[in-house]
């Protein structure tokens, strides 16, 4: 049972190891956009018939998200850590984290961006092109326009797979609810405390997707 | 006359996995300023591949497209852009952009166009008025059923004031009364606006209401071009006759024809209907003057552009000497069979 005593005791580890995973999530999360989105547009713009179509630059950005998106994350994460150590001195903890969330995020992001422009009607491009929109204008006032909400949609999928993520990169040190759950949970047999971090584990969860939805469905109609 | 669209041996070839073909076999058209021109053909004839080329979505392989004069292959990206803002485009679809408000879809091609603020907000109020879509400038296109989806499709296309706009199978997704209303509603576009309008269409029955002359195409080429009047009345092709055939079809068959007579042992005429019906009541007159009647046994008459086409059939009832009188009588107005 979770005594008085305890829960003092347990509350700031586990408002500490919040705030930690919110750290790594958020800042991959926004590197990834960032890298994901770009690779995704490009993705999509190097097909044929595209803006940009470019048979050999397509090819190559696919094999490369093709060839990291198999690798599962623990692996990822391990491979990574002499990238890790050499770019910030450490190999453990939240900001070393960083590195392979954004890695695995990105070549995700870049996959569900490109779906969602795939999937935009022609149609909405040729009546752009009959109304005399440039080819830029096209690409970003009229297709990402369009795929906007599904693609709000797909990225909170992806915040949701970070939150995942992060508790496997705190299993093997890098901080938060995922490294506190193993201590407490796993080596000390502390289920109250397991159950708590369940239970901010699904409220984050849900938050999160309710967020998403609300913000994706203004663009949905 | 004007001449607002030329199309000079166009040809347009497509290669899918390594085979070639022939989606436009050397077409010659000239559209005249202020008509409304209707290419028909069957699914897969050309149509939309013909008219795509006169705003340059389509490159022809070889042969020209001039619009307004201007040869528009010669163009460099930035002038075609331009001719395309001038030239308005409805679609099957509708293509609508969903992202966008009904205001939004048709205030869209006069920002490209560089209008300024206050002048898009005048012209949008205007043009959902002109559409009959008064209250829905906020509605998204998602929330609006097909044919309020088309009009919202057609004032975006006429928005920016061009002087042609093409149709492709505009009316093809909506419902018989839809359909009517935006067939109504394109004549306006092109009576009160004088705009230019190309219908592609597999609907005879929208042709017949809105088309001042007609190609029909035919596995990529223009089989017969002519005044709507003369293409329903003598079709010349046999590509023409099928299509044309439906729309218009009165002539009895022969099984039709010998079970009529058993029914109708008098004489039996067909009369066939055009505009002179209009002008001079000939039938009745003649019966009324003859003291003859008659029984309509069989028939069919269509208004295409504002003209009755169609044929009747009648069973006559009189003297014969009145009759002989009548049927000569009524042979010299219009044309008439007996069978
Ligand atoms: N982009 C393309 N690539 C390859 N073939 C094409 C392309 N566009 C059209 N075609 C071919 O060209 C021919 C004419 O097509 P088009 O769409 O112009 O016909 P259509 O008369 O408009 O038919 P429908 O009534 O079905 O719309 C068809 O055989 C079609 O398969
Ligand atoms: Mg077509």
């Amino acid at each position: 049972m979770v005594n008085e005593l305890e829960l003092d005791v347990v509350i700031p580890k586990v408002a500490k190891a919040l705030a930690e995973t919110l750290f790594m999530v958020s800042l991959s999360f926004f590197l990834a956009a960032i890298v994901g989105l770009t690779l995704g547009i490009f993705l999509f713009a190097t097909r044929p018939g595209q803006l940009l179509h470019n048979r050999v630059a397509h090819t190559a950005l696919n094999m490369m998200v093709n060839t990291l998106r198999p690798i599962p994350f623990i692996i990822l994460l391990i491979a990574l850590t002499p990238v890790t150590r050499a770019l910030i001195g450490t190999s453990i903890g939240p900001s070393a984290a960083i590195l392979p969330l954004t890695i695995a995020a990105s070549v995700g992001i870049a996959r569900v961006a490109e779906t969602n422009l795939v999937a935009v009607d022609p149609a909405v491009v040729e009546a752009a092109t009959a109304a005399g929109a440039r080819p830029l204008h096209i690409l970003f006032g009229f297709v990402m326009r369009e795929a906007l909400g599904p693609l709000l949609l797909s990225l909170t999928f992806i915040f949701v797979a970070l939150i995942d993520a992060t508790a496997v990169a705190g299993a093997v040190g890098g901080g938060g609810l995922g490294n506190l759950a193993l201590t407490y949970g796993y080596q000390r047999f502390d289920y109250p405390v397991m159950i708590l971090i369940i239970v901010v584990l699904i409220g984050l969860v849900q938050l999160v997707q309710f967020a998403g939805n609300r913000l994706a469905h203004r663009f949905i109609d | 006359m004007t001449q607002r669209i030329r199309l000079s041996g166009v040809s347009k070839e497509f290669t899918v996995n390594g085979t070639k073909s022939m989606a436009l076999d050397d077409i010659n058209l000239t559209v005249n300023a202020g008509e409304i021109y209707g290419l028909i053909g069957r699914s897969g004839a050309g149509k939309s591949t013909l008219l795509r080329t006169i705003n340059g979505l389509e490159r022809p392989s070889s042969g020209k497209v001039f619009v307004d004069g201007v040869d528009i292959g010669a163009l460099d990206a930035n002038e075609l852009r331009e001719l395309r803002r001038r030239i308005g485009m409805v679609f099957q679809q509708f293509g609508l952009w969903n992202s966008r408000t009904v205001y939004g879809n048709i205030a869209t091609p006069l920002k490209l166009a560089g209008w300024k603020s206050q002048a898009i907000r005048n012209r949008v109020a205007e043009l959902l008025d002109f559409v009959g879509l008064g209250g829905k400038a906020f509605a998204r296109p998602r929330q609006l059923s097909g044919g309020q989806k088309q009009r919202v499709g057609i004032a975006r296309a006429i928005a920016n004031n061009p002087s042609i706009l093409l149709a492709d199978e505009a009316t093809s997704a909506l419902d018989p009364q839809t359909t009517t209303e935006i067939v109504d509603l394109l004549r306006s576009v092109n009576d009160q606006l004088g705009i230019t309008i190309v219908v592609v269409t597999h609907e005879m029955d929208v042709i017949g209401r809105l088309a001042d002359r007609v190609s029909i195409l035919s596995d990529g080429r223009v089989v017969e071009t002519g005044d709507i009047h003369q293409i329903l009345a003598q079709p010349n092709h046999p590509v023409s006759g099928a299509l044309v055939g439906p729309y218009t079809r009165t002539a009895l068959t022969e099984g039709e024809k010998s079970s009529l007579r058993n029914q109708f042992r008098g004489r039996r005429i067909s009369v066939a209907v055009g505009q002179h019906l209009d002008d001079d009541p000939v039938i009745s007159r003649l019966a009324r003057q003859h003291h003859i009647d008659f029984t309509i046994i069989q028939g069919a008459v269509a208004r295409v552009k504002d003209q009755p086409y169609g044929q009747l059939n009648l069973a006559l009832l009189g003297d014969a000497a009145d009759l002989d009188r009548f049927v000569t009588e009524l042979a010299d107005r219009v044309v008439v069979t007996e069978w």
